[in-house]
């Protein structure tokens, strides 16, 4: 972070330049600048944080700007400096500890890095320098330098590509290690063949400024040759290669570094995802500023009353109580400060370190569960679930909105070509199949069964789909096609796996293509080999390729015939393809595309147009024009391809199937159920989208569906606001005015007399809505569509560009309330959703596994999301909440009788309890027992969890965190700790308890009080503890036999290094005290005894109803829809005795 | 804390091994009672069913009990008596303001009932802080189990009376020890004008582990106290050296003197009242009803405060002394249960109708 900030501050002067400049060899040419290359950062990696030297103060500096830690220090220090009652060890220690163990553990990662840093910094690369080729470290190579990869090496930084050892100037890569995509991608050496040895070459680079997005590039080089004008070239992404890619299928390449060290893209983009915290963290920091106040209060209200107590007495100095002579010198208003002091160091450990400690193992070890869990286990990939962060276990249990990604997340991402509809005829491949064997390659029409298109569309369509893509051949194959080109047939099983695409759409289209005869059979030289029906290989120069784009959402190829013809095809959606294609073709066409999109398939539109030599010179000259463009290359690009890409003539339509995940319906619908909203947000267009919603139950046929397209808004742009804001006030009359108030929210009532409602966005009207151009308004209409959403049971938002998902997400993150969010998501296009949302969860599917690595958990199937939100998420969030509460509950009850004690001690600090006691109370005698709790409590079983989804609603909106339980709590606590002081300090008003006559002094009073608590407190749990397993057992009964143990055995020994033998045989003597044991018990009971009334009142029905309930849930019996109408003794809460209603 | 803090290493490791041992090959999670979070477990439910029971037993249980330590309490008899000296018709007034050692005052008292059973003689003060944080502290725990070293090097906890003004140091050094109560009761029963001398007896009236254990006198082979002690100066407060306080009883002396034992071990609260002896000899079971005559040997400043001191003979059962609370707050509590236990009766009467109609 520092040295990032450094890297920055230094460069800072260059940075108001926009491009850079690297000079390659020596140009000629150059003035006296030339001579002062530019200065750019080495190629250093550094990922650590420390150094051996700056570790101890920057990693103590890092862990005391927690909160938490700076306040144990200070009170630590406190102890030190003041003369105080208690040992600095009992705070000191626990907090030395604490930081110890996370100073050694970070100590330790740093040190991984560390290693990982000088294994890539020392790797030796091959630099060529002077016609010479060095061996160097990688951390030595500078801007310019020219670097030689070989085959399955990394690339040490970010070049780009001059030589190749292939022949038509291409390299495979694979940028797994970036962005997780494991196919290979083709890049462009600069396309030129140097004449001479390319250690010589002189050169200038000039490209822009580091920049963090992968995909994006700009650049130019000048080409100096001896005697020769400079020849110029434009660069893009396709010409440099990112540092930690890898080069595949190539010999070597030689590449010039253009960015080093922390200025490559994969450093930019290694930035640490932004800490998330739960909605609970923020409920334990509020509660520590009310622990906090209350502490300062009573140190505030004891030292205020002691010097009121003293002046009555006259002087502080009793006879039999004389001060010392420091005590006499010091000044009164010291004094008072230090009283003040003293008093909090008292009070201290109503804020203990162990509460972090314990919630910090708690989430560490309650996340194993999640990997453990074998229903997570997927046996296709071999793999569980995945966390990554345990920071969010309890936020499962909280969320309110669901954002889901279409493909890959709702549906397999498993690409099947379905059909396809020529000329306005359709193709289904499955019908006609009995017909077909195989690969059939006679010249019959396919399907005799239906009416067909000429021979002529129908082979024209098939070379487009086999032209019209970006589909690579896998190398190993490849090779053994060349061979057998002519005669072998049986390697068509093998290559039918071995098609390579970014998109999964493309692969199933150019398989498609070849169950009807046309296969192509890989890129070479520029040339795209078809293999035709009749088995003649076709051969295509590819000429240009107008890459796909979300925004313009076709993609298009220009290539030239044998016989010279220039063809342009075209694939894309449908919405992008009508308006550029011939009118009277579409209303054909239209018919069958919508037809397939409500059958839920994918479609696509193929149109091409053939480009006379003239137009495609001057087509030529504006791309070419286009991509040298330094700036603004992508829009010139766009403008140029809308140009080319119209008056086209439509020849077909595909449709591709993307099945439905494994139990998508019923997921989505106890997700329904457990009170979440579901939004879908994709890409894809609205039919399609749309027909899966309803497959997927998220829509169902009573749901009222509100359009906001961009269709239902009209044609003209002009006037689409206007109708925008019409329609968003008419359905914000129908959804949110005319709708009946409930009190439980809006949750999908099976009642059904209220309809519902579900609303349909997409892309272009949401960007109307966000962006509006009129400004005064536009907060209006913003907050209506989002009330409008937040009637709604779903929302479906299709045609989104990655951006507009987080910008949705972020809509609602931020609305009113703060519901907690959850984005689930496979793809690269979901990371930013899935950064952006709460919590993110990422799905181990088919694109890769970027959205994996940037989520907080991972799992492997749709199906997986429900048993991680209705059980995990909801256990996970009981414990917790349970957890938090019950500690501070529990030092409440501790510290009150030490502070009622100094009522009746002269408010002279003298603690109650014994040092051993204040010390061991938090750490070994209540700390396992909840911990326990905290791992393993099921309040209810988990299929009941999985069966009775509405459960998860009782615990919404961080229910058992809100001040009313953490009220209910503090009373408790506050009742109870009343209860311990003066139950014993009436027992007290004669001493004499044994049957000896003998009395007892503070020590045992402080015990008897320390015993009562710790059998209390400890009683407290097991009364709430609904999941007895033996580990419980152990621990509750383990804990109290320990304290009786411990109490022994401090008590039974004279501790020779202990200045005092405060407690010696205390605890024995108290217990043969028959006094002693009844108000033991007495004050046991009567402090649980509002907890066990409370827990009857809540729960009346006993266990039958338990039974009961999922059964009517099941059953959809309306019966229980009223449950949280009814009144308070009557409902079923969960047996969590804290959720104050 | 240790195990808390390494538990989860532990884990870690612990299930790396395991996988290297087996050398699984399938990383499928383990099949596990545990893992798979399916232990057996008892759930218990609170019902009405048990918790009305358990309120009846408990109720019934606890007036029981409480009955038991009313009766217990109120069969203990109880006099007590006080003898500050504030009132001009006081007798110890003269003592209370006259600040002569060993000034002597009487107090004669009735005694209506006669006292059955063994009688204990307490001493009460009141408004006086034994629980002062600073006055606790100041003593010297080593010295007093007699530490040879301690004794002549009185621990820094003890100041301010550590050491004298020369410098000697001071055992029993501290407050607590300075402040030894020191006065001294004598009984006298007046049968028919003669004045019988109650015997008092002062022994075990101290922690049996205090007075052999936690406390003793330093050894030193073939010297007496007086000589062990040589070096020491005796705390500015008292009168005699710790070696001589009990002049009757050479062996009650030292660091180990009971009356010293029950003063170090230090009040809970302001008002306390400490075992002073147990009266033996012919009235050790039995105090007559009749006038006693009590013996003030008057030394310990309580009126500047301020404070009251007073003399209390109460006999003792099993729980004790003379105790009400206990049984009061017995009975109470048990009533409360009984009558918690009905108003959920009927409440779980009433529901139960409401949910037969329901369904």
């Amino acid at each position: 972070m520092l040295r990032r900030c450094l890297s920055r501050w230094c460069g800072s002067d260059e940075k108001r330049v926009d491009n850079r400049t690297i000079y390659i060899g020596h140009p000629p040419g150059l003035g006296t600048e030339a001579l002062l290359p530019p200065k750019f950062c080495d190629n250093r990696i550094i990922s650590s944080k420390y150094t051996i030297w700056n570790f101890l103060p920057k990693n103590l500096f890092e862990q005391f700007r927690r909160i938490a830690n700076f306040y144990f220090l200070i009170i630590f220090l406190v102890q030190v400096i003041v003369d105080t009652p208690t040992s600095p060890v009992t705070s000191g220690l626990p907090l030395f500890f604490v930081i110890t163990v996370t100073a050694i553990k970070q100590g330790y990662e740093d040190w991984l890095r560390h290693k990982a840093d000088n294994e890539v910094n020392k790797y030796p690369v091959t630099v060529l320098e002077n016609g010479k080729r060095n061996r160097k470290e990688s951390k030595n190579i500078k801007v310019g330098d020219i670097v030689e990869v070989t085959e399955d090496e990394t690339f040490p930084c970010d070049l780009i590509l001059l030589q190749s050892s292939r022949d038509d100037c291409t390299c495979f890569v694979t940028t797994a290690s970036l962005d997780g995509e494991s196919n290979h991608k083709t890049h462009f050496t600069v396309c030129d063949r140097w004449e001479k040895e390319i250690s010589f070459l002189s050169a200038t680079i000039e490209c822009e400024q580091p920049q963090p997005d992968l995909y994006k590039f700009v650049g130019r080089i000048h080409i100096y040759k001896e005697g020769q004008d400079s020849t110029v070239r434009s660069l893009g992404p396709e010409n440099l290669l990112l540092k930690g890619a890898t080069l595949k299928n190539t010999k070597k390449i030689c590449g010039a570094a253009v960015y080093t060290g922390m200025e490559t893209k994969m450093a930019l983009n290694y930035q640490g995802k932004s800490q998330k915290r739960s909605a609970v963290e923020k409920s334990i920091n509020a509660f520590l500023i009310v622990y906090l106040c209350l502490l300062l209060s009573k140190a505030l209200v004891c030292t205020t009353l002691k010097y009121i107590w003293q002046n009555k007495y006259g002087d502080d100095e009793l006879w039999y109580n004389q001060k010392t002579q420091k005590e006499k010198k010091t000044y009164m208003f010291l004094r008072i400060f230090t009283d003040f002091l003293s008093f909090m160091v008292l009070f201290n450990f109503i804020i203990p370190v162990s509460m972090y400690v314990t919630v910090e193992m708690q989430k560490f070890l309650g996340s194993f569960f999640i990997t453990w869990d074998r229903d997570f286990f997927d046996p296709e990939i071999q793999e569980g679930a995945l966390v990554n962060t345990s920071d969010l276990n309890e936020e499962l249990g909280q969320v309110e909105y669901i954002f889901t990604d279409k493909t890959g997340t709702l549906t397999q991402n498993n690409m099947e070509f379905i059909e396809c509809c020529i000329d306005g005829f359709r193709y289904n491949y499955r019908e006609s199949s009995t017909e077909l064997d195989g690969f059939c390659t006679t010249d019959e029409p396919i399907s005799k069964l239906h009416e067909k298109a000429g021979r002529e569309k129908e082979e024209l369509f098939l070379r487009a789909l086999c032209l019209c893509h970006t589909v690579q051949i896998k190398e190993a194959s490849e090779s053994s096609q060349v061979d057998g080109v002519d005669g072998l047939t049986d390697v068509t099983s093998d290559d039918q796996c071995s098609y390579i695409a970014s998109s999964p759409d493309e692969v199933a289209l150019v398989k498609g293509a070849t169950k009807y005869g046309f296969r192509f059979l890989g890129l070479e030289n520029n040339c795209m080999k078809v293999e035709n029906r009749s088995r003649d290989v076709e051969k295509y120069e590819l000429l240009h390729v107008l890459n796909f784009d979300p925004v313009r959402r076709r993609m298009s190829v220009i290539v030239k015939t044998k016989t010279g013809e220039i063809l342009l095809f075209c694939k894309g959606a449908d919405s992008s393809m009508f308006p550029r294609v011939q009118e009277e073709e579409v209303e054909r066409i239209r018919m069958h595309v919508e037809r397939n999109a409500l059958e839920g398939y994918r479609t696509l539109c193929v149109a091409y147009k053939s480009l006379t030599p003239e137009e495609f010179e001057v087509v030529n000259g504006f791309l070419q024009e286009a991509k040298l463009a330094l700036q603004d290359r992508e829009e010139k690009l766009a403008k140029v391809y809308n140009d080319v890409e119209t008056g086209m003539h439509l020849i077909g339509a595909t449709a591709v199937e993307d099945s439905l995940q494994e139990e998508a319906a019923e997921t989505m619908e106890s997700l329904h159920r457990a009170g979440m909203k579901v939004w879908v947000l994709t890409g894809d267009k609205m039919e399609t989208a749309k027909s899966t919603c309803y497959a997927c139950r998220l829509f169902q046929k009573s749901t009222e569906l509100l359009e906001l397209t961009v269709r239902s808004l009209g044609e003209d742009s002009g006037k689409r606001e206007e109708k925008l804001h019409e329609l968003l006030l008419d359905y914000h009359k129908k959804a949110v005015q005319d709708r009946p108030k409930s009190k439980g929210g809006i949750y999908r009532s099976w009642s059904s007399s209220i309809p519902e409602f579900g609303l349909i966005i997409d892309g272009a009207t949401l960007s109307l809505i966000l962006n509006a151009t009129l400004d005064t308004n536009a907060n209006r209409y913003k907050s209506l569509f989002l009330q409008i959403c937040q009637n709604c049971m779903a929302v479906l938002c299709c045609r989104m560009a990655p951006l507009q998902k987080a910008q949705i997400v972020k809509m609602v993150k931020n609305s009113k309330g703060g519901p907690i969010t959850l984005s689930i998501g496979d793809g690269a296009n979901d990371v930013s959703m899935i950064l952006e949302a709460h919590v993110g969860i990422g799905i181990k599917g088919k694109e890769g596994r970027q959205a994996v690595r940037n989520s907080d958990y991972a799992i492997p199937k749709l199906k997986h999301l429900k048993k991680l939100l209705l059980a995990h998420g909801h256990l996970y969030y009981v414990r917790i909440a349970h957890l938090v509460q019950y500690f501070f509950y529990k030092n409440l009850c501790f510290i009150l009788p030490q502070f009622l004690y100094q009522f009746f001690c002269g408010f002279s600090q003298q603690p109650l309890y014994d040092a051993a006691y204040l010390t061991m109370y938090n750490i070994c005698f209540t700390s396992m027992p909840i911990l326990a709790y905290s791992l393993l409590e099921q309040h209810i079983c988990i299929d009941s969890l999985l069966e009775n989804a509405s459960l998860y609603r009782r615990i919404t909106k961080n229910a058992m965190l809100r001040w009313g339980p953490f009220l209910f709590w503090t009373l408790l606590g506050l009742f109870q700790g009343l209860v311990f002081f003066f139950g014993t300090y009436q027992l007290f008003q004669n001493p004499a308890l044994e049957d000896n006559g003998q009395v007892f002094g503070n020590w045992t009073f402080g015990t008897i009080v320390f015993t009562v608590l710790v059998f209390t407190v400890t009683l407290k749990l097991a009364l709430d503890t609904r999941h007895w397993t033996w580990i419980n057992h152990f621990v509750i009964w383990g804990s109290l036999a320990f304290y009786v143990f411990f109490s022994f055995f401090w008590g039974g020994i004279i501790w020779p290094s202990l200045k005092q033998q405060r407690l010696y045989f205390v605890f024995a003597n108290m217990l043969s005290s028959v006094s002693a044991w009844l108000i033991i018990i007495l004050l046991i009971v009567v402090s649980l005894l509002p907890d066990i009334v409370i827990g009857v009142i809540r729960q009346p029905q006993g266990p039958d109803r338990h039974h009961k309930n999922p059964a009517h849930l099941r059953g959809r019996d309306p019966q229980s829809s009223r449950s949280p109408d009814r009144p308070l003794l009557l409902r079923t809460f969960s047996d969590e005795s804290n959720t104050v209603v | 804390m240790l195990i808390v803090f390494f538990l989860p290493h532990l884990l870690y490791f612990s299930s790396y091994w395991s996988k290297i041992l087996k050398m699984k090959k399938d990383n499928k999670p383990d099949n596990t009672a545990f893992t798979q979070q399916r232990l057996p477990a008892w759930q218990p439910v609170l019902s009405v069913g048990i918790v009305l029971p358990l309120f009846f037993i408990i109720g019934l249980a606890f007036i029981g009990i409480g009955i038991g330590l009313l009766i217990t309490s109120n069969n203990i008899q109880e006099f007590e008596e006080e003898y500050t000296g504030i009132g001009d018709n006081s007798n110890c007034y003269i003592c209370a303001n006259n600040a002569t050692a060993n000034c002597k005052c009487t107090l004669n008292f009735t005694i209506a009932q006669p006292i059955q059973g063994s009688v204990f003689m307490y001493y009460g003060l009141t408004n006086y802080y034994q629980n002062h944080q600073k006055y606790l502290s100041s003593r010297d725990d080593q010295q007093l189990a007699g530490e040879t070293y301690y004794l002549k090097n009185p621990s820094q906890s003890c100041k301010p009376y550590q050491m004298d003004i020369n410098n000697n140091p001071i055992a029993p050094c501290g407050s607590i020890a300075n402040s030894f109560f020191n006065d001294a009761f004598a009984l006298y029963y007046n049968n028919q004008g003669f004045l019988d001398e109650v015997k008092l007896d002062g022994s075990a009236i101290a922690w049996w582990t205090d007075h052999n254990v936690k406390f003793s006198n330093p050894s030193q082979t073939g010297s007496n106290l007086s000589q062990i002690f040589e070096g020491t100066v005796k705390p500015i407060n008292w009168s005699k050296p710790v070696y001589n306080l009990d002049v009757n009883n050479p062996d009650n002396n030292g660091f180990i003197n009971e009356d010293f034992l029950v003063w170090m071990r230090t009040a809970a609260l302001p008002d306390f009242r400490k075992l002073y002896r147990r009266i033996s000899g012919n009235y050790s079971s039995f105090m007559p009803s009749g006038n006693y005559t009590l013996e003030i040997t008057y030394n310990y400043p309580v009126k500047d405060l301020p404070g009251k001191k007073k003399v209390i003979f109460s006999t003792v059962s099993w729980m004790g002394g003379k105790n009400q609370f206990l049984g009061i707050a017995y009975l109470v509590f048990g009533s409360l249960c009984f009558v918690m236990g009905f108003i959920l009766l009927i409440v779980y009467a009433k529901y139960q109708n409401v949910e037969d109609n329901d369904d």
